[in-house]
């Protein structure tokens, strides 16, 4: 194995899987930005994609089913100094987790988000997710998924996003690229990442992603947001990568005087005085 | 000697107000006071009262009798009038017809002082009919005959401008409409006591217990009876430098606060039993990844919506099994405002001590009533945060989860130690937090996280010994019911011939089991006092001490046990 600051582990991935070129993409963003392993947060719930802080040496919290995004959010308000970023599926970002997901948004905590966006479940072998296409059969859908499929990138624009990015596992060059603006990004910035999975999804596979997927030209405009809409419903025969949507927006922490130019929280001394001054309100 | 005053009336019509502004009048005036109060769970309309004790001595419980209901619509009247003593007094306005309250000659029965006073009309006359509620405590300020000199600046801590001066001049009115009745001293007639009393309810306690235990994020979804804890932190966000974020949910709100205890800093999550079930997931992962959480959980009675803004105490068995798997957590049951601000920041030091989630079961009696304190003593507020630093960990190999001894492992701050970094993981794991499925890795885990109740049973506090010390018949109580049993206890023991002593817990789980096994080794008759339906103290007991208890009062109405009642009922069964 080599020697990387942020050196990765042997994962129990299956070989082919899309989350091997995204760990070593991740890796090589932080590598990159010349952040440190111990300035790093990565938090998962539960999948595989969310294994992700398993296999890589920086701090890592893996939480519950779902529940990556309000961990997540957290640590970076009491720690403004950490780097945080959530690796996660689809079923924990956009099922389990999915009132989270609307809401952190809203929120806009400075963090990243790294779906990995594979359309199927995983971990519990190969149900609907929901992001799985209409048809698609699996063992608890044997006629097929019916359910109107969630568009990630539309919903998260509705919300009012600052930063809304798609890439593909299997073009790690560009997926590097977008993973480092969305982690240099002020704000909530969310990467949906196309990624094949090679025991459970016989659809949507490295040869269906590859033939369809084609990059964002720099003549794109991702400021404008109608733009951005119309190009979050491109989905099919073509479908695009690289930076949908991007503007500056106030953030959680530039909300709060003491959270914007205090220091971090964590940082912060206890005033016991302050109480003294409160119970004399009590009188 | 105490006096008891009802002010009641619609929902929207002031009742609150009044009460408040009477209850702070009392307190500069050196009373000590007692106040419950009862809402529907409504904005507008329905039958709305708050219940003021006060006396010169300290008061633990509400009372049921009144002297006095200040009735600012007839069905207040109707309801409570039963409940006055012999010559009490009826407070409303001319629009409260006493033939309909009391229909033929009921009232004769016992000399009720019937007093119908124009509180509209002069409210009219001085320009807004709001202020009736004023006028009538005007009255009632007149009957009692207190007198308070720092009213003025009472009314202008309630009201700006134009509408403090209507109050004001509303009191004043409302003096004018009556002569004394009851003819109540001052302990500190005119002047400001120099050991003057906070006024402060459960919920504000544990709200400043939280702030003085350097509590730094608060994250909670709306339930009542729980959201006057946010409520309090929020207004106090910027100048106690506290973040208070509204979750969008009950899951989000524990996570968060697991989240922000991970990177560092005290947090805390406040529910009430429907929230708290939500939240019932992460509270193992609390345990499982030893992130210390504090979560206050303020009962209502249940099952589901129940009476969301009434009383119980039937969440205890569920509080301390809640979650799958075997995991360390505790559980102090809050027994007053008071206690409930020592022990919210014992509730912090112990889950950082221990790394787990420590429960503060509180309910809505406590929540809700006010009463007179002595001012916290900060003095007393220890913070210990027991983290590890680099020289007392290897950063080339820091373990998160070290077996030790104890089975607490170095904690720290991720991103603090360069070269050292923190991973944990709700999967079973090792000692670096590595997802593992090794059988013999497994039991270490369990019983390195299981080893730390031993530790933490050492320095459970006991539970408080009131009446007799030694006595045939014990009381076993818990939590809010504290000063209800105080008082009870005391009247018992004052005028029956039967002596009793009683235990109240506030540590309730690991449940601390050495002064009950003494006194219960003495005792005849064990008695479980407690508001709720099925007995789950005694129930705990049993399963933890093989201790039964022969004898319970239990009330599950959704109204509070009053020390007068629990006398009533103990007096039939002792």
């Amino acid at each position: 194995m080599c020697e990387y600051k942020f050196k990765t582990t042997e994962t129990a991935w299956c070989p082919g899987c899309g989350d091997h070129n995204i760990l070593d993409a991740l890796r090589q963003t932080l590598e990159k930005l010349g952040k440190q392993p111990h300035e790093v947060l990565i938090v998962g719930g539960i999948g595989q994609a969310a294994k992700t802080p398993q296999y890589i040496n920086t701090n890592g919290f893996c939480g519950l089913h779902g529940r990556a995004l309000p961990a997540a959010v957290a640590a970076k308000i009491a720690n403004k100094n950490l780097t945080v970023i959530v690796n996660t599926g689809d079923g924990d970002s956009y099922g389990e987790g999915g009132n989270h997901f609307i809401h952190n948004i809203r929120r806009n905590v400075d963090i990243t988000h790294f779906v990995h966006d594979n359309q199927i479940y995983g971990l519990t072998k190969g149900q609907a997710s929901p992001t799985t296409g209409i048809g698609h059969k699996t063992n608890v859908q044997p006629f097929g998924q019916f359910n109107q499929p969630m568009n990630p990138l539309l919903t998260a624009l509705s919300l009012g996003a600052g930063f809304v990015a798609r890439a593909f596992s299997g073009d790690k060059e560009h997926l590097i690229e977008v993973m480092t603006e969305a982690i240099k990004y002020k704000g909530y910035a969310l990467v949906d990442i196309l990624q094949p999975c090679v025991s459970f999804n016989k659809i949507n596979t490295f040869q269906w992603y590859n033939q369809r997927v084609y990059k964002l030209g720099k003549d794109y405009n991702y400021e404008d947001f109608m733009t951005a809409v119309e190009k979050s419903l491109e989905w099919g025969d073509r479908i695009p990568i690289g930076i949908i949507y991007k503007k500056e927006k106030s953030t959680f922490h530039d909300n709060i005087d003491f959270l914007r130019h205090g220091p971090a929280l964590v940082d912060h001394d206890i005033n016991i005085a302050i109480v003294e001054e409160f119970i004399k309100e009590l009188f | 000697m105490s006096y008891n005053i009802l002010i009641g009336g619609s929902a929207g019509q002031g009742v609150d107000t009044v009460a408040a502004i009477f209850e702070k009048i009392l307190n500069k005036t050196g009373f000590n006071i007692f106040t419950i109060r009862d809402y529907m769970s409504r904005v507008r309309g329905g039958h709305n009262f708050i219940q003021v004790r006060f006396g010169k001595d300290k008061i633990l419980s509400h009372w049921d009798e009144l002297d006095v209901i200040v009735a600012l619509n007839e069905e207040t009247a109707t309801i409570h009038k039963d409940r006055l003593k012999e010559g009490g007094v009826i407070l409303c306005d001319v629009d409260v017809r006493e033939d309909s309250v009391f229909p033929g000659n009921s009232k004769n029965t016992k000399n009720i002082i019937f007093k119908n006073l124009s509180l509209k009309s002069k409210a009219k006359e001085i320009g807004n009919i709001k202020v009736s509620g004023t006028v009538a405590l005007g009255a009632l300020l007149k009957i009692l005959s207190i007198d308070c000199k720092e009213i003025d600046g009472i009314i202008h801590g309630f009201f700006h401008d134009e509408i403090a001066a209507q109050n004001i001049a509303a009191l004043e009115t409302g003096r004018t409409l009556t002569d004394g009745i009851l003819n109540i001293s001052s302990p500190n007639p005119g002047n400001i006591p120099s050991n003057q009393n906070i006024l402060i309810n459960g919920n504000q306690s544990i709200a400043l217990g939280a702030i003085a235990a350097g509590c730094k994020f608060y994250s909670a979804y709306p339930m009542t009876p729980s959201t006057t804890i946010m409520d309090y932190l929020a207004s106090k966000m910027h100048e106690a430098q506290i973040v208070v974020e509204q979750a969008e949910d009950e899951i989000a709100a524990i996570n968060m606060a697991i989240g922000a205890s991970y990177a560092g800093v005290r947090s805390m999550t406040g529910t009430s039993g429907g929230g708290f079930s939500l939240m019932v997931e992460a509270l193992g992962l609390s345990s499982m990844l030893e992130v210390p959480v504090v979560i206050a959980e303020i009962q209502r009675p249940g099952p589901t919506t129940g009476f969301p803004t009434r009383t119980e105490q039937a969440d205890l068995k569920f509080v301390i099994s809640a979650s799958q798997g075997e995991f360390p957590r505790m559980v102090i049951s809050l027994r007053s405002p008071e206690d409930a601000f020592y022990q919210t920041v014992r509730a912090f030091n112990i889950a950082d001590k221990y790394q787990i989630p420590v429960i503060l079961l509180g309910d809505q009696y406590l929540a809700d009533y006010t009463t007179t304190v002595k001012p916290f003593d900060l003095n007393k507020v220890d913070i210990h945060r027991y983290f590890a630093d680099e020289t007392s960990i290897d950063i080339n190999n820091y373990k998160r989860y070290q077996i030790t001894e104890t089975g607490i492992s170095p904690r720290i701050i991720p991103g603090k130690i360069p070269g050292a970094t923190v991973l944990v993981d709700s999967d079973e794991h090792d000692e670096y937090g590595r997802i593992t499925e090794s059988a013999e890795v497994r039991i270490q885990m369990n019983n390195k996280r299981l080893r730390k109740l031993k530790y933490l049973e050492q320095e459970l506090i006991e539970p408080e010994l009131l009446g007799e010390e030694e006595s045939p018949i014990l009381i076993v109580a818990w939590g809010s019911t504290y000063g209800p049993v105080y008082e009870a206890v005391e009247l018992i023991n004052k005028t029956s011939k039967t002596k009793v002593s009683a235990l109240v817990f506030g540590d309730i789980w690991p449940l601390p089991q050495k002064l009950l096994m003494q006194k219960a080794l003495k005792a005849e008759s064990i008695i479980n006092i407690e508001q709720n339906a099925t007995g789950q103290l005694a129930s705990l007991i049993r399963e933890c001490t093989g201790i039964s208890c022969n004898k319970s009062i239990l009330k599950y109405d959704g109204r509070p046990m009053s020390s007068k009642y629990i006398f009533e009922e103990l007096i039939k069964i002792i």
